[in-house]
């Protein structure tokens, strides 16, 4: 068991979050970064719902690994060919290829077997890190009521099957992922009500069901305070309808919109501070907190992933 | 174009649908709500995992797997006065799934077996999208009851919105598999065909012949409830394809979520159900739009000064001069995500029966007042091809 290193030189990190929270940003801008950094980066998608590729804009993405910005590569998880790339590395089997499609085998395996379908899944990401292919492999992971599943997997195994080769594979697994040297979940929050709560619920289960480290909490889309206390008095002031009025002639054209628009980021933020205070207060400095701003593009292209990267650089380096 | 009140009226059944963050639960409170307050008649919001504050809101400290009414004192605080009555309850999986094996259970002995086989509580977890098929089982069950007028159901976020569609199906070709019979075949007999001995043979080595016998007894225990099982699946499936039965799908106008919605509505029409509304949550005033207050946005940013001394006298006129750069700059940013906005808007356009949109509301609703002001929002119809 190692101390746990700053994040980026970790060698294994789950992102999760919320629905909606942006997760699949900040695994991407997480990759991008550690690429940046000169380290050979792997970044995996395991929900397969293609926003990875979005994010990097390299078009659509599969099990093989590409190369999608220099020393950063990109996959999305298949379980039914990871049991391929296992069962090819592992059993050497000839047989395999006279038993017909290997999907109804999968299918068996998976349906059957609870956690089997999670443990390919952390086991190929696994395989990567041990393999020492990458430096730090990045885990566009399963959503908060997922995560859990998957981390657990390879103990609740050990725990199902008493003999078979499934249960030989865990334990290396395991020494990885309780490892906080190599293994760490980077939970992704809005500053939102449930998001907070979720998060915060997931923390709790992470420590009862697993041994894997929470390495830190992202907020992302945090408001940027418009003013500051003497400058609220001057920008209620402003709203008072004489000046609205005087500056609306001035200008030239009504400003009430302007004034409306910030009113309300200034309410948003407010309330957005409220659910960032209630996580912090709960976390009790156990985890440093990152703060993602609002980019106010809502796209997810390349560029606003760059821009998140350099978000996240300038809190963490 | 018809309202969504309007929509309500003809229905039995509102699912609502979408990504995950969208503000699902939510408005699906705030429309069972509205539907309560001007339908009348009994109507349940059926919730997958509702925030403390929104149980809060409608007057409930928490809810279970009971039906539990909003109570009186609820919408008295909030000064409504409802024409009919607003109940709600919570989708517990767990106690839903062991409902379903007691009542399919072909003897007690059996249902007593499955319930405490170790298998159980992950596997009832897990295969065939539970979650999903047990949201349509519960919201049968509940329907074909006919203690409601109306049942508004949040569904569980999906990884794919076409789970929730197929799980009765799944379920259903589950137990007609030739994986059932595959899955059960060692413990009914030790003989097996030719064909299948290098299946076991490579699951034997995966997963050890202790395990593959557990597997095979939970699986024949549970087969023992075929027939139930099948027909219930059978008539969950024609509940959602009924023409009392609408879909609302919910979204942002955010990217992500606009095209998850758009392909969950393809879906929808491909499978006949009926589309009945989009329901466009958390979105920036259409105001924003106009091109005089872009314009007044960049005056005040680069006339600032002057504007400020104009207005206000000595330091204030400073402070002032900060102020107005940062309405400006701020007003450009919302404004360029109102556009984007606008354009995500549009593709909606015809896709339903009704459209419906809720501003981004800046305070977190605490009160069944707060979930009543959102629902007369989704009341009113919008024009999608406006700003």
């Amino acid at each position: 068991m190692g101390v746990a290193p700053p994040l980026l030189d970790r060698r294994l990190l789950f992102v999760t979050g919320k629905g909606g929270v942006g997760k699949t940003t900040i695994a991407a801008a997480l990759g991008l970064l550690a690429a940046r950094e000169g380290k050979r980066t792997l970044v995996c998608e395991v929900d397969a719902k293609g926003n990875l590729a979005d994010s990097y804009e390299c078009g659509p993405l599969a099990f093989d690994e590409r190369e999608v910005q220099p020393g950063l590569f990109a996959m999305a998880m298949e379980t039914e060919a990871s049991l391929r790339e296992y069962l090819s590395l592992n059993l050497k089997l000839p047989l395999l290829t006279r038993i017909g499609p290997l999907a109804s085998i999968f299918d068996y395996v998976a349906a059957a077997a609870p956690g089997v379908r999670e443990v390919l899944t952390v086991g190929k990401l696994c395989w990567e890190v041990r393999e020492r292919n990458y430096d730090l492999v990045v885990v566009d992971g399963p959503a908060t009521g997922h995560v859990v599943g998957h981390l657990a997997a390879p103990a609740g195994i050990r725990e199902l099957v008493s003999v078979g080769l499934i249960r030989n594979q865990t334990q290396w697994m395991l020494d990885l992922l309780d490892d906080p040297a190599v293994t760490g979940v980077v939970v992704t929050a809005l500053p939102e009500e449930m998001p907070v709560t979720e998060s915060l619920e997931l923390i709790e289960r992470l420590d009862h069901e697993t041994g894997v480290d929470l390495a830190q909490v992202v907020v992302n889309r945090v408001l940027p305070e418009l003013f500051g206390r003497t400058e609220e008095e001057v920008f209620d002031r402003l709203r008072e309808p004489w000046n609205t009025m005087r500056l609306g002639e001035l200008v030239g054209s009504p400003v009430g919109p302007l004034l409306d628009a910030a009113e309300f980021a200034t309410s948003l933020r407010r309330s957005r501070v409220e659910h960032i205070g209630r996580l912090r207060d709960e976390l009790a400095g156990r985890v440093p907190m990152l703060y993602v701003p609002e980019l106010f593009s809502r796209t997810h292209g390349l560029r606003s992933t760059r821009r998140v990267a350099d978000a996240l650089e300038a809190e963490l380096l | 174009m018809a309202g969504l009140e309007q929509l309500l009226a003809s229905r039995e059944i509102a699912v609502f649908a979408g990504s995950g963050g969208v503000g699902k639960t939510t408005t699906a409170a705030a429309t069972a709500l509205m539907a309560s307050t001007h339908l009348g008649g009994k109507v349940l919001v059926l919730t997958v995992d509702p925030a403390r504050r929104l149980a809060n809101a409608m007057g409930l400290r928490s809810f279970g797997n009971i039906e539990t009414p909003v109570p009186a004192e609820a919408f008295e605080a909030a000064g409504i006065r409802p024409r009919g009555q607003l109940w709600a309850a919570m989708l517990d999986t767990k106690a839903s799934w062991d409902d379903l094996v007691r009542r399919h259970a072909p003897d007690p002995r059996t249902r007593d077996r499955i319930l405490a086989n170790p298998l159980y509580e992950n596997i009832s977890g897990r295969f065939v999208q539970s979650h999903d098929y047990i949201a349509m089982e519960r919201l049968h069950e509940i329907h074909s009851s006919g203690r409601y007028d109306l049942v508004v159901v949040d569904t569980p976020p999906t990884r794919n919105a076409l789970d929730l569609l197929e799980a009765p199906e799944r379920m259903a070709e589950f137990f007609t598999s030739r994986l059932l019979r595959l899955l059960t075949a060692p413990s009914r007999s030790r003989l097996l065909t030719l064909a299948s001995r290098p299946f076991y043979e490579v699951a034997d080595r995966i997963l050890g012949s202790q395990f593959l016998g557990d597997i095979s007894e939970f699986f024949s225990l549970f087969q023992t409830m075929e027939a139930g099982f099948i027909e219930r699946a059978r008539a969950v499936q024609r509940v959602l394809t009924d023409r009392r039965t609408t879909f609302a799908v919910v979204t942002t106008l955010e990217a992500a979520p606009v095209a998850e919605a758009d392909f969950f509505i393809d879906e929808l029409v491909r499978g006949r159900h009926h589309v009945g509304a989009v329901i466009m949550n958390r979105t920036l005033p259409q105001a924003m739009l106009a091109p005089s207050a872009a314009g007044a946005a960049d005056i005040v940013r680069e006339r600032s000064d002057e504007l400020a001394a104009a207005l206000l006298d000595g330091p204030d006129a400073a402070t002032a001069a900060r102020v107005l750069v940062e309405i400006g700059a701020n007003f450009r940013n919302l404004e360029l995500v109102a556009r984007r906005e606008a354009e995500h808007r549009r593709r909606f356009a015809g896709r339903a029966a009704t459209l419906a949109e809720v501003p981004w509301l800046a305070e977190d609703i605490t009160d069944l007042g707060g979930l009543s002001r959102l629902g007369e929002q989704l009341r009113r119809p919008v024009d999608p091809s406006a700003g």
